[in-house]
């Protein structure tokens, strides 16, 4: 890891970029302008990357959309594949066999799991124990194995349950071809059944403990609760019919800052009528906002924390108990606020994952055989909405009557918080940044925010590879003033 | 059913293959021979029970005396006959061409159907092809996906023709046919018509099942569910040629 600082002259109004934020999957660029008082006056939050993905998607038979949307991304395929080939159910105009659906939401808690489990212990326990001001070099999970190698080891063993059970349901971990159009192409077998029955409350116990230490840790992270993305905004995600937690299917629901319902029970399919999508010129990922409200003003939040905030119930006994503690992390009565709290949400979601999951294998219909429906496109457009470990994931798709895509439009987790995430920046910019030095501890903590919605900037930009991250300083007249590079 | 096949008034010769003596009928290809006894050769457009195009030149051998190379598929055996089917040389041009065929059209493995059935993947893993060392092509080609039961997709053939000659020889229809030259050729349907509007196209499914890649595939399956049943291809052919 590297620290440069380009010689700057001494002008007063600037801009301070930051460059490779370490340890958020996929890579983008901060530039935080400052005023002439000094004063942070705005935070941007760039990706620079090559967006064709929609284009290239064109004239492809619409059965290749899961692998080809799975491959946008190496780090959350799975959310990929389910949303997609969702949509290709909604083409196919078929409703799957009860037992596929069930298959498919395993696959999709499992990926909540691993998910979840690779942002807390790998990406931000090393801020939450070491501290933000700690030696850099031992900011990770190695320096975490170091202080506390029982909590990482746990951490690394959570992630693995999550990828064995991909593993063992799609025959691979990273981009299992099992999910199909119409269900799954291969029912579940009984010994394979058995083995995740058997890891389960292993990880049940895992997740408990880990819910309980980081418990006793928030009230130390009083600060960064409120400095990281406390504004008020509203919260999108699926919630089951009944109003609870849900992750692959069910409607959608809105709810504002002081936890009024906005939308609610929204058919995915009616996802255009309030999600419109803004585009800047300073990013390439896209601006998505309640429509109702116009741009910028329908700011929401996508993700655990909205997913919290918006379920009734989660519907399983442990994570019940966590959701009423959750609640409690906000003085008054209304939705959690602080994106800080992502963190504790996600680990709510590994509990209620791990006991979904046991439900589900469980259910006695789990092994049925018959878990595919059989249909060509028989409609023109189809969409697909899924919550993602993110957030919610859209796919849009429209096909001509011979099957080929003709039009494509994906909304990503990573977009529907781009909003809440530059103000984000823009608070802690304010609370930490002082326009004369860029220490490391500063830097640190507009990353760490950024991890706080545990970005998915590779599939943000739909790119395929991986981009450094800077930091930039720039005066009133868009001189760059100093600049922080960091390699990973 | 038995067939009453005439008792063969072939001559049988003698040759030698890889070091191997072998005996063979004397109107058999060094390709069949191999083939009866287990001696590879990476082949393409040559299939058991198709006439022979040797339009592929993958299955090139050396043949003593033989200043240049020579495609087993096309080159009958005779007395005395020395071949080699490895060399250097052998493995260095089968490996470019196909790499070549990697390079001419847009084989994105991954999202194809084909995945893991497919020859031209195999014939690449046989040839020790871990990369392509020619700058990819990247032109886009269509994808006709007008047919009730079948799509064709430019972007994975290979132009073995393999699809052209089973239709005519064994299904007796000729839907097919190549048109265009270079890397704009192309397979065609009736008079370069969807294959949707065909009117010789009596949806056998034959020139699918024989197609070495993703290229003529199934409608409805997904990736890597297209595997291809061709065992019933030297049984048609060897009824055909007895009756
Ligand atoms: S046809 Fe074969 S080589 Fe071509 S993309 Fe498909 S699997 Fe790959
Ligand atoms: S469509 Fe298939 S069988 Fe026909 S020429 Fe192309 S690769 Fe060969
Ligand atoms: S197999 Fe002999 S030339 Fe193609
Ligand atoms: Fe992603």
């Amino acid at each position: 890891m590297t620290l440069c600082t380009l010689p700057g002259t001494a002008t007063m109004s600037r801009t301070i970029s930051i460059d490779p934020v370490t340890r958020i999957e996929g890579h983008a660029r901060i530039s935080l302008q400052l005023a002439d008082s000094g004063e942070v006056e705005d935070a941007k939050f760039h990706l620079t990357q090559f967006r064709g993905f929609e284009k290239f998607c064109e004239g492809r038979p619409y059965r290749e959309m899961p692998a080809l949307t799975a491959r946008t991304c190496g780090i959350c395929p799975v959310s990929h594949l389910l949303a997609s080939n969702k949509a290709c159910d909604d083409l196919l105009a078929v409703s799957i066999p009860p037992t596929a659906e069930k298959l498919r939401r395993i696959m999709n808690l499992a990926q909540l799991l691993q998910s979840h489990a690779l942002s807390f212990f790998h990406l931000s326990s090393p801020d939450l124990l070491l501290g933000w001001d700690s030696d850099p070099a031992q900011r990770n999970i190695f320096g975490v194995m170091a202080q506390n190698p029982e909590l990482a080891k746990q951490g690394i063993k959570l992630r693995q349950i999550g990828q064995t059970i991909i593993e063992m349901l799609g025959g691979k971990k990273i981009h299992p071809t099992w999910v199909v159009p119409g269900g799954v192409n291969e029912p579940l077998d009984s010994s394979k059944r058995e083995a995740m029955l058997e890891m389960l409350p292993n990880a049940l116990t895992i997740a408990k403990d880990t819910y309980a230490l980081f418990k006793t840790m928030v009230p130390r992270f009083k600060d960064e609760a409120e400095h990281f993305g406390t504004m008020p905004t509203m919260f999108l995600s699926l919630v089951s019919p009944k109003g609870q937690l849900e992750h692959y299917d069910g409607f959608l629901r809105l709810k504002d800052a002081e936890g009024r319902i906005v939308e609610d029970m929204v058919p995915p399919s009616d996802y255009p009528r309030i999600i419109g999508e803004a585009v800047e010129d300073f990013s390439y990922m896209k601006f998505p906002y309640y429509k109702p409200m116009g741009y910028p003003n329908g700011i929401y939040r996508v993700g655990p924390l909205a997913r919290l905030n918006n379920a009734d119930s989660c519907g399983t006994p442990f994570a019940d108990v966590a959701l009423a503690e959750f609640h409690m992390l906000q003085e008054d009565s209304g939705p959690v606020r602080s994106s800080f709290h992502y963190h504790y949400a996600r680990l709510v979601e590994i509990i209620f994952a791990i006991e979904m999951m046991q439900r589900l294998l469980k259910d006695q219909g789990i092994l049925d055989t018959r878990v595919r429906a059989r249909a060509r496109g028989n409609r023109n457009e189809g969409i697909g909405v899924a919550e993602a470990p993110r957030g919610t994931l859209m796919h849009h798709y429209r096909i001509d009557d011979a099957g080929l895509i003709s039009w494509v439009d994906l909304i990503i987790a990573t977009g529907h918080n781009n909003l809440a995430m530059n103000q984000s920046i823009k608070q802690v910019a304010d609370a930490y940044v002082d326009g004369n030095k860029l220490s490391e501890g500063m830097l640190n903590r507009v990353e760490a925010m950024i991890r706080c919605y545990d970005p998915c900037l590779s599939c943000a930009s739909h790119a395929f590879g991986q981009m450094p991250l800077s930091i930039e300083l720039k005066d009133a007249a868009g001189n760059t003033l100093d600049r922080l590079v960091r390699d990973a | 059913m038995p067939i009453n096949a005439p008792p063969p008034s072939v001559r049988v010769v003698t040759l030698r293959i890889d070091g191997l003596d072998l005996s063979a009928r004397e109107d058999e290809t060094i390709i069949e021979v191999c083939r009866e006894n287990k001696i590879p050769i990476p082949s393409l457009c040559w299939m058991d029970g198709l006439s022979v195009v040797g339009a592929c030149r993958l299955c090139m051998v050396e043949v003593t005396g033989q200043n240049r190379l020579l495609a087993a598929c096309a080159t009958r055996v005779a007395e005395g006959m020395e071949v080699t089917t490895d060399s250097e040389k052998l493995r260095r041009y089968r490996r470019t061409l196909v790499e070549l065929l990697f390079a001419e059209r847009n084989h994105v493995c991954s999202v194809c159907v084909s995945n893991g059935h497919c020859e031209l993947q195999w014939l690449a893993e046989a040839c020790g092809v871990d990369h392509v060392r020619m700058p990819y092509r990247n032109a886009g080609y269509g994808v006709d996906s007008s047919h009730e039961m079948f799509r064709v997709d430019h972007n994975r053939c290979v132009l073995c023709t393999r699809c052209v000659r089973v239709c005519d020889e064994i299904e007796g229809a000729h839907t097919w046919d190549l048109m265009g030259r270079g890397s704009d050729c192309q397979v065609i349907t009736d008079l370069a018509r969807p294959w949707g509007e065909s009117d010789t196209c009596t949806s056998c499914g034959k020139c699918v099942q024989v197609c070495p890649t993703g290229a003529l595939v199934k409608q409805g399956t997904s990736v890597g569910e297209m595997v291809k049943d061709q065992h019933f291809l030297p049984i048609l052919a060897r009824r055909r040629s007895t009756r």
